[in-house]
Parts: C-alpha cells; structure tokens; sequence
C-alpha cells in the first residue's frame, strides 16, 4: 500500500532527479544537505515508531519528564519512514513552516548538525514545541503517510534533533549570528510563545529587543501552566539561554501597565515599535455557589503553586499547597489533563476529571487522555457542575447533574442537555477549575490600540493593531489557543514590524 | 536582584525595609503594594508600600515578624540582596481632595498604609483625621510621621492603654462620624479589625473603603487565589483591589480563605526555625575554633 504512494510521491523514482544525479555528482553531493535522499532510497515501511515513556506506576510519583524521547536508533529508524516527498504537505501544516523535510532529510543522512539548523531557520523553540505542539492535527495530519496509514513520528524527531543540540556545550550548539544591528529597538510585552518567538525572530533580523515580562522568570505560560513532566523548566531555561546568546535581553518584575505602557516604552524609551504578547491569563470560574470555599482552585493557581513555585517540593520551597485525598477537576482541555496529572503526583487518592460531554468532545490531546488515564485518573463524562459543597469554610463535595447529548451548538459538537432528577455529590476535598481562561480587563493600562467587543487586541491578519506602533499576537488576540499558534503569531508579527521599521 | 538600602525595627517584631528599586519608585501610588520573593526558594508575599522616593529610587514597606518570609526578611541588613521585587501593583486608593473629610484608621501594621494615604490626602488639599490603634503603646509605629502630617486631628488607642485612649479605634472612629462632617472613611488593618470599624463607619452612614489582604500569588490577575466577594461577586483583590466598598465585603470569606495554609505555614516556620538555630550553632562553633586557632598561632 505504501509502495503506491512513494512511487508517485518518492524523490528516488523521479526519472529527472535520478537523471541530474547520475549526470552531475557534484550536484548530487551539493543535495546530500537539502535533500539527502536523492540517491536511490527506499523509505522503511516499518509501523511509526512509538515514543518510549516511563511507566504509568513509576511516573505518577515522580515529576520527571513522561515522554523520554527517541534513541539515536529509534529516532534513525523513524526518519527512514519519511518518504521525502518533493512537495511536502506537512510543511503547510506547520503554524511557522519549519523545513520539515530538510531536517528530516539531514538526521537520514546523520548529519546532525544541518538538522538542527533546518529546524531552527523557522523555530526559535523546537525542544519546547517538540513537546507541546499538537502535531496531530498539524503537520502530521497533512502527511502524506498519515492517509494511508500512520504519519511520519515529525514531533518526536523534532525534540529528538533538538535535544540533540541541547546536549552539547553551549559554544558548539547551533547558532545563527543576527544580521547586522539595524539600530532599530524593539519592546516585547510578555515573554511567553507569542513574545519569545517574535523577540527571537526580531533579534535574528538584527533588531534591538528588550523582552518585559511581570513574573520573576520568563516563558509565561511555559513556565506557569505546562507541568514539568511535559516540558522540563530547563528545556525552556536553555531556549530562553538561546534567545539571549542572539542579544536579546529580558527584564523581569516590570508589569507592563503599571511599571510602564507602551506610550511610554515608546515616546520616552527610544523603541521603535511594540508587540503585547501577553496572553489571556485571567482565569473563568463557574460562577456557582461555594467556589470560594477553601480548597477550590483555578487549574492557573494550582499549576502556578505546584508547578511554577515549586509547591510539590513545599517546605524546601516555601510556597504551600493544599490538596486533599479526593480531587475533582472540572474541564476537558490540555490544562484540566495537566492539573489531574499533577494532583496524581502530589500523591492524592483519588483525582476524577468531570466533563459536561464525553471524551470524544474532548478539546484536550487524545495524548493527554491517554496519560491521564493510565496514571489513574478517572474520568466522569456528562456531569455539569451546579455547586460546591462545604463545611466550615472548606469544600466536602462538587454538586453535579449528568447530561446527555443534543443537537450539536455552534462549535460543531453535540450539546450536552441536562437529565432531569440526576442530580448527585460526588465526595472531594479540593475541586481544580480548568474552564479556561480570557483576556485581562488591565489591557487598557498598556495600550489605548483598540480591542475586540470580547476585549481582545483588534489586529489584521499580521499582528498590526490600530496603532502603527504597536503590534501582537497570540491569546492576547485570539483568544486561549496553543503554544505553536502563538508562536505562529508572534513570528508574524515580527516580519510586519520589520517591514514597518525598514520603511 | 534588589538591593536592601535599609533596615529599620519599630518594635519587637516590626520592621521597616528600604530597597532599591527606581523603576517601580517613579510609579508608586498610596495603597498599592508590591510582590517580593526573598531568594529561590522564596514565596511570592504582597507587601504594601509605605513610602518611596522617585527622585532617590527607593520604595519601602512595614511588616510584622509573623510567618517564615517576614523571619527571613527581619534578618536582612543593609546591603544585603532580595531576590525578587515586582510593583507597583493593584489600584491606588481613591484621595479625596480639597472640601472633603477623610477619616483614615490603621490598625496595628495596617498604619504604614494609612500613612501615604493621609499624606495623599493631606497633600490632596483634604482636611484629615487619622486613627491609628495598637494593641500596646510599643506596637505603635509612624508616630513621628503622622505626627509631621497636616491632620486635622489624630487619635491615637491602645488596647491596654500603655498610650493614647485605652479600647479599640471603633470608640473615636464611631465619635468622628457621628459628631463632624465625615465624607469617606478609609480603614486598613487586620481583617477582623477591619470588618469592626467598617460596621462602626457604616452604621454612622459614612461611605467606607477597606484596603484587603487576601492570599497572593501572582498578584497580577493570573491565579485567582486573592478571590474576595464583594457584594456577592467574585473579584480578584490584586487587581480589582485591593480597595473595595466596605459595605458589600464577605469578611467571613476573607477570614476563611486567610487561614488556608495555617498549618503549612507552621510547619515552613518550625523548620525555618531549626535552620536559624543550626546557623546561630555553627557560627558559634566557628568563633569558638577561631578563638582557639588564634591562641595556638601565638603559641608557635
């Protein structure tokens, strides 16, 4: 079945490359980096690799990474798959166009080092998006493989090639030297995927760029939201190293908006021009009774505590933590699979996830379910929170009614309706909000550029506020979406302030 | 890092500390606050300022020796190095100007908030009266300062009546209203402190604006871990606050949510303790080997 497919799609049957080979080696050994595959290679037709984790028993004590990343064998074994093609359609699945097939291309013929310098053409952060991306829906849905078959593992071997560099001393690893400084400033709102990836792509372009972030260490949501056990604090703490390396400098406690504004970074600071990439952080609540109780937490609280101040490791880290033996969740997304995941390793007895649909609707990686429920996290489908219950101040249970599934809504899923009579109390001590989350009302302290009905940054299609000063992207805009879209954004964003700061 | 410029002991266990942080000087306004995380391991802890200098680049704030961050903190000295200082953060309390009354009331350490905001309003052209309370007479911070001040009037109580009037501010608070023309009460203090005097200002139909000390972590709107109900609505104290109408404020809430960690912090203050006590024993051993050491170098 596969052999079909590469007949009409491999590189090594097209009788004009075959032919340009044989006639030119020079020019066949000049394509050995863009496209090592043209000599007569035929792609493996072995089943995708799977990613080698630590055991559900074992990781669900421990906060150490799940995914333990490919072997050089594995990872070798896994590009042999990708088929080269001469259009490759998971490059256009990509948010920031990453050369997929280059860097593929590169780790066939082991040369590592071309590998990493593909993918970092396109992403300043491929170790973190190696990670977080949901590739599944992206560029490994447009894979040719994935229509008949499996797709090629592109997210495995991206953290694979940029674990790779990581691992090397710092003088050694992949490095681009910026253009020549173009004497142009740039102030980067927010240094989560939306500012490190503009500030990256900016620095790159020989721009001037100060990152201003309001929390003591930079990588936002990186930092506060994503666990440990799916991204590691010194993966993100070495891409950020990276974005330094290339002069990019980052000043941390300055909330914008209060310590400064954007008319200000811009009228008294000298910068050019401004990107607010500062996500929408303000977390939504049920609004039902009893959820201010003690021990009701946003997912954003309980990860930031846990997960960002080192809770788990309370007293060596002074910032405390209250969980219970009996932990609800409410939601259904990425962040409600992260919190579950991390009340199962803060040792809680019991961690149930309560869903007003069923799994299938699920907005969070089928990955994420996957883990969740092999570690042990229960899932309660069809049940709509109505308020939680307590005693003296401190919840004893989350009130719920099931539901069963109507006419799909706007969004295309089924609507869940309520069953009359179902009502009942599940017992817990702590309940974890995740709902998500929307833009902050102190918008309006760092810019006067006009916002959205919703009171989410206006932009066009590039990142351009009404302000031609002023640009952004990412969840600042958008709304809650994923790491890679606001780093698509970001980048965006970047080459209009460079067209707008070379004119 | 930022760098302790200053370290002052009001009393016991009061402390005042002067950091060096211009950028978060030149933008300072009475009732906001900021966020210090003492070193790695720190905590992120709201303290309100009560002073600062733009034009010297520095910002101040008071505190009670109470838990673990304010031990550490206590045992700083000049030119010793804060991990972390974010600010100014929250809304800036509302100062009435020229025409109007503004009673401001400080409860225990809750005073080195009220005293910005009676200069503010001093310097708003307001005519002010300050009630400052303690439970004993060395408790007493600010004296000096208010006393420096323009009030119209300043009260002083105590609660065992080692200074000032003996009993609690809710008497002379509950006098000011009823007998002149007050406009606005402005009370910061302890919760329970809080919750008193604001029923005491209200019952005398005096609008009342609180300043609240709900748990932080953040302190940017984040986390949601400052959740306060103000007239039935959920609102966050670190941005929405941390001022609110004292007429709408679920003190029981706020008492509640409070004492989430009580235990943990217990236990972070026990074993902080344990570390002092081991540091205070090796120094001492230290000594007592370098004494010794330097009586065998002579010996040679």
């Amino acid at each position: 079945m596969q052999g079909g497919v590469n007949e009409s799609v491999n590189p090594s049957t097209d009788p004009e490359a075959a032919a340009e080979s044989a006639a030119s080696p020079a020019a066949a050994a000049a394509q050995v980096t863009a496209a090592p595959a043209a000599e007569r290679r035929r792609p493996s037709r072995e089943p995708r690799h799977a990613m080698p984790e630590q055991n559900p028993a074992r990781r669900s004590r421990n906060f150490s990474e799940v995914n333990l990343g490919y072997t050089p064998e594995l990872a070798h074994a896994e590009a042999e798959r990708c088929l080269q093609c001469k259009n490759p359609t998971c490059e256009g699945g990509c948010p920031v166009g990453v050369h997929i097939k280059e860097f593929i291309g590169a780790l066939i013929a082991d040369d590592m080092p071309a590998s990493i310098d593909w993918l970092k053409k396109r992403n300043a952060l491929p170790a973190v998006c190696g990670r977080v991306c949901p590739q599944e829906s992206q560029c490994e849905a447009q894979c040719i493989l994935a229509k008949r078959g499996e797709a090629v593992a592109i997210g495995r071997l991206e953290r694979y090639v940029a674990d790779w560099d990581c691992s090397r001393p710092v003088e050694e690893r992949c490095f681009t030297a910026p253009a020549p400084s173009t004497g142009r400033k740039v102030a980067v709102i927010g240094s989560g995927p939306a500012g490190l990836a503009c500030a990256g792509e900016l620095a790159a372009r020989g721009h001037s760029v100060e990152v201003f972030e309001s929390l003591h260490t930079g990588g936002g949501v990186l930092a506060y939201g994503i666990p440990e056990f799916r991204l590691p604090k010194a993966i993100l703490a070495d891409e950020i190293g990276a974005l330094e390396r290339l002069g990019v400098a980052f000043h941390y406690n300055e909330p914008v908006g209060k310590i400064t504004n954007a008319r200000e970074l811009l009228d008294e600071d000298g910068f050019d021009a401004v990107f607010i990439g500062i996500g929408a952080g303000l977390p939504l609540f049920l609004e039902i009774p009893g959820e201010n109780l003690n021990g009701v937490y946003s997912s954003n609280e309980f990860l930031t505590r846990v997960n960002f101040m080192h809770a788990s490791d309370f007293p060596t880290y002074d910032t405390p933590v209250w969980w219970g033996h009996s932990v609800v969740v409410v939601g259904g997304g990425n962040v409600a699979m992260d919190a579950a995941r991390t009340a199962i390793r803060m040792r809680a007895g019991q961690v149930t996830i309560v869903y007003r649909r069923t799994e299938a609707e699920m907005p969070a990686r089928i990955e994420e379910i996957h883990h969740a429920k092999e570690e042990g996290v229960q899932i309660h489908e069809l049940c709509g929170p109505l308020a939680i219950e307590g005693n003296t101040g401190w919840v004893t249970g989350l009130h719920v009614q099931h539901m069963e599934l109507g006419e799909p809504d706007a969004s295309g899923r089924r609507r869940p309706v309520p069953i009359e009579g179902s009502e009942e109390t599940i017992p817990c001590d702590t309940v974890i909000i995740a709902v998500g989350t929307k833009a902050h009302k102190q918008l309006v302290e760092i810019t006067d550029a006009k916002l959205t009905e919703r009171g989410y940054l206006a932009t066009d299609e590039d990142g351009r506020t009404s302000d031609p000063r002023i640009f952004a992207g990412g969840d600042i805009v958008t709304g809650a979406a994923t790491v890679i879209l606001a780093m698509g954004a970001g980048k965006k964003a970047a080459a209009a302030i460079d067209e707008f700061l070379k004119n | 890092m930022y760098q302790v410029l200053s370290k002052r002991q009001l009393s016991d266990a009061v402390f005042e500390l002067t950091v060096e942080a211009p950028r978060i000087a030149r933008k300072c306004a009475a009732g906001q606050f900021l966020i210090i995380r003492a070193d790695e391991h720190g905590e992120r802890v709201p303290f309100t300022f009560s002073d600062w200098s733009a034009e010297e680049g520095w910002v101040r704030f008071i505190f009670a020796r109470v838990g673990k961050t304010t031990h550490l903190l206590s045992r700083l000295a000049t030119h010793d190095t804060i991990a972390d200082v974010s600010g100014p953060l929250g809304r800036p309390t509302k100062i009435l100007g020229k025409g109007k009354h503004m009673a401001i009331v400080g409860g225990g350490v809750g005073t080195a908030v009220a005293y910005p905001v009676a200069r503010a309003a001093c310097a708003a052209g307001a005519r002010v009266s300050v009630i400052t309370g303690a439970r004993s007479a060395d408790l007493l911070i600010l004296q000096d300062e208010l006393r420096a001040l323009p009030l119209g009037r300043l009260q002083i109580t105590t609660d065992d009546g080692s200074a000032g009037t003996q009993g609690l501010v809710t008497g002379p608070l509950a006098e000011l209203c009823m007998n002149d023309d007050v406009d606005e009460v402005f009370i910061v203090g302890p919760a329970v402190m809080m919750k008193f005097a604001a029923q005491t200002a209200l019952e005398a139909g005096v609008k009342t604006m609180v300043s609240l000390n709900p748990l932080m972590v953040d302190g940017t709107g984040m986390c949601g871990a400052c959740r306060v109900t103000i007239n039935g609505r959920t609102q966050f104290g670190c941005v929405d606050g941390p001022d609110f109408d004292a007429a709408g404020v679920d003190w029981e809430e706020l008492m509640t949510r409070q004492s989430t960690y009580n235990e943990q912090e217990r236990l972070s203050d026990a074993k902080y303790a344990h570390e002092v006590l081991h540091e205070v024993e090796a120094r001492l051993a230290k000594l007592e080997a370098e004494r010794e050491g330097s009586c065998s170098c002579k010996a040679e």
